[in-house]
């Protein structure tokens, strides 16, 4: 295994990287270069279409890049003899709960890629235990997925790529399709994840508020970095995010629209009780 | 064409271990004219629920009456009530079939045994309401399609049919921020325009606050709350209770309240909280 790894690198490297489907058609990915720290949890925006999900496969070499290079752990996806080890790090959990989950047990699932490896079962029922506890539903080992709600059927796809012990994980639009108290238990669990454990997050979304807890935002647009920053940076430029076909958390509008009538507000306003404080300090200005 | 539900109970799956009542004793009122917005924690029963407007599921007790007519009694026609109370499920665009947009929105007036040219005018008008311009796209297949576009036709599938209630269960999941404002602003639209009844079921308070005149708001099978968003968003507490939230600008409004801001119990939408917001803060002379 050639495994180049220098003191300070990145957890991933995406290095100019170019992505495309058909010979002729315009490249999904156009010359992307992102580096990803061990550690850092990073946002990735983008109206559909804008190469956020060809972007999320090129991570785990699910796609390999037409031009340039993805290092993962210091390993060239293009390297086949790595193919395994690059996706034993770089775990995926994708939108739809119910695509991804093969078992008709909720512990039978987790344990499914550790099987594939031919982990020796003491250590299978360790690591799936640990994996279960970590996204909390120790409770449910004995379930049948089809019995969960969708937020706790995406902590089982959790727990099941935790299995594997990664060191990046990249979830692709995994709360798009949950209600909103299914959207909190499974961003929770990665905030949880990244907090107490280091873990490498790469969190593709559409939900602005979801964004805001990354440490940084990578705002795609036909393929290519469009606006990165941190979540306050990248929100207070309102009028720029509206022209990317997106959003902002509902605060930063607020604060557009109170700066707009003269009430000089911060404008990277994130959160509701940053506001409040914005507003006390203005009114205690006399 | 009122649609009255009266005393609707729902069990599914009864007599076996699985037995689970869906909805308990639900009964409501939905005018001409109304955009009713349908809320509730997932399980909750709101799907449930509004699959018996169009007498999809049969309910274990209780009616429903569409323009007087008991959707179940012996006799009724439900094909008839499927024409007029049109329903577009969650992700819609899983069930589009057919090889060209063109033909599947024809699907719905084609089984209605309009003839060719009426199906044909139906399908045109239905393009127009969604937003798909036929010229382009109406030979086309589904799947050279964007998300956001399978989204709009096949609502414009249910929309050939001309109902006059449309009940859109969750009608903007999983779309981009874009292809949300393109649906809302649809149904927005055909609601003022076409004076159809909406019902929506909806996870986004910012959405609702916006949008509707009525929220019902449903938990454990029941209906907990039914008013004018302003009336329901006063309730935050319960709200939160049964799992749900207000939307950001009213959580605002209350926290300012809170620390003695004289912000107006009817400030709801982010315009109108802003508006409060620089007032109160003029009257303390800071602006």
């Amino acid at each position: 295994m050639t495994i180049q790894q220098s003191a300070p690198s990145p957890k991933v490297s995406v290095e100019d990287a170019v992505f495309t489907y058909q010979e002729d058609a315009a490249p999904a990915v156009d010359h992307v270069t992102l580096p990803i720290a061990p550690g850092e949890f990073v946002a990735v925006l983008g109206h559909n279409g804008s190469g956020k999900s060809s972007l999320a496969k090129l991570l785990n070499a699910l796609h390999l890049p037409t031009q340039g290079a993805v290092y993962v752990c210091g390993m060239d996806t293009r390297q086949e003899a790595l193919l395994w080890d690059i996706r034993q790090r770089a775990g995926m959990v994708f939108q739809n709960p119910d695509n991804q989950l093969v078992s008709t047990i909720v512990e039978e699932d987790v344990a499914f890629g550790l099987e594939n490896l031919g982990v020796p079962p003491p250590q299978i029922r360790e690591r799936v235990d640990a994996a279960l506890a970590a996204v909390q539903m120790s409770d449910y080992r004995a379930a049948a997925p089809h019995m969960l709600s969708g937020g706790q059927k995406q902590r089982v796809a959790i727990a099941g790529v935790l299995a594997m012990a990664p060191e990046i994980m990249i979830l692709d639009e995994a709360t798009a399709m949950l209600d909103p108290s299914g959207r909190r238990e499974v961003l929770d669990t990665m905030c949880t994840l990244h907090r107490e454990r280091g873990m490498t997050v790469v969190w593709i979304t559409h939900a602005m508020d979801e964004a805001a807890v990354a440490q940084r935002v990578v705002v795609l647009q036909a393929g290519r970095v469009a606006l990165t920053g941190t979540p306050r940076q990248v929100f207070a430029q309102v009028e720029r995010m509206r022209a990317l076909k997106l959003d902002v958390p509902p605060m930063a509008e607020m604060a557009r629209l109170l700066r707009a009538r003269g009430v000089p507000v911060a404008a990277d306003v994130l959160t509701v009780e940053e506001m409040v404080e914005e507003v006390c300090r203005l009114s205690s200005k006399t | 064409m009122p649609i009255v539900i009266e005393n609707l109970t729902h069990t599914y799956m009864p007599g076996s271990p699985f037995q689970a009542t869906a909805v308990h004793d639900v009964s409501l009122t939905v005018g001409d004219g109304e955009f009713l917005g349908l809320i509730g924690h997932t399980g909750s029963g709101k799907s449930t629920l509004v699959q018996h407007l169009n007498g999809l599921l049969r309910p274990t007790a209780g009616r429903v009456l569409v323009d007087g007519v008991d959707v179940f009694a012996k006799g009724t026609d439900r094909r008839a009530i499927r024409h007029k109370v049109g329903l577009v499920f969650q992700y819609p665009e899983h069930q589009l079939f057919d090889e060209t947009v063109a033909k599947d929105i024809a699907f719905g007036p084609h089984n209605m045994g309009l003839d060719k040219e009426h199906v044909e005018a139906r399908v045109l008008q239905a393009c127009q309401w969604v937003g798909i311009d036929y010229q382009a796209l109406g030979d086309r297949s589904i799947y050279e399609l964007s998300g956001g576009q399978m989204r709009r036709v096949a609502i414009a599938g249910v929309l050939a049919m001309q109902p006059q209630v449309l009940v859109l269960d969750e009608p903007t999941a999983g779309l981009d921020p874009r292809g949300r404002e393109d649906i809302l602003t649809m149904v927005q639209r055909l609601h003022a325009e076409q004076a159809i009844t909406v019902i929506m079921v909806s996870h986004s308070m910012e959405d609702v606050a916006r949008l509707v005149n009525r929220i019902v708001v449903m938990n454990k099978g029941r209906v907990a709350m039914d008013g004018a968003p302003r009336q329901i968003f006063t309730r935050g507490e319960e709200l939160r209770a049964m799992g749900l939230d207000v939307p950001e600008a009213v959580r605002l409004a209350d926290a300012l309240r809170a620390r003695g801001f004289a912000i107006p119990p009817e400030a709801c939408l982010p315009e109108e909280v802003c508006a409060a917001v620089a007032q109160a803060l003029g009257e303390v002379g800071a602006c």
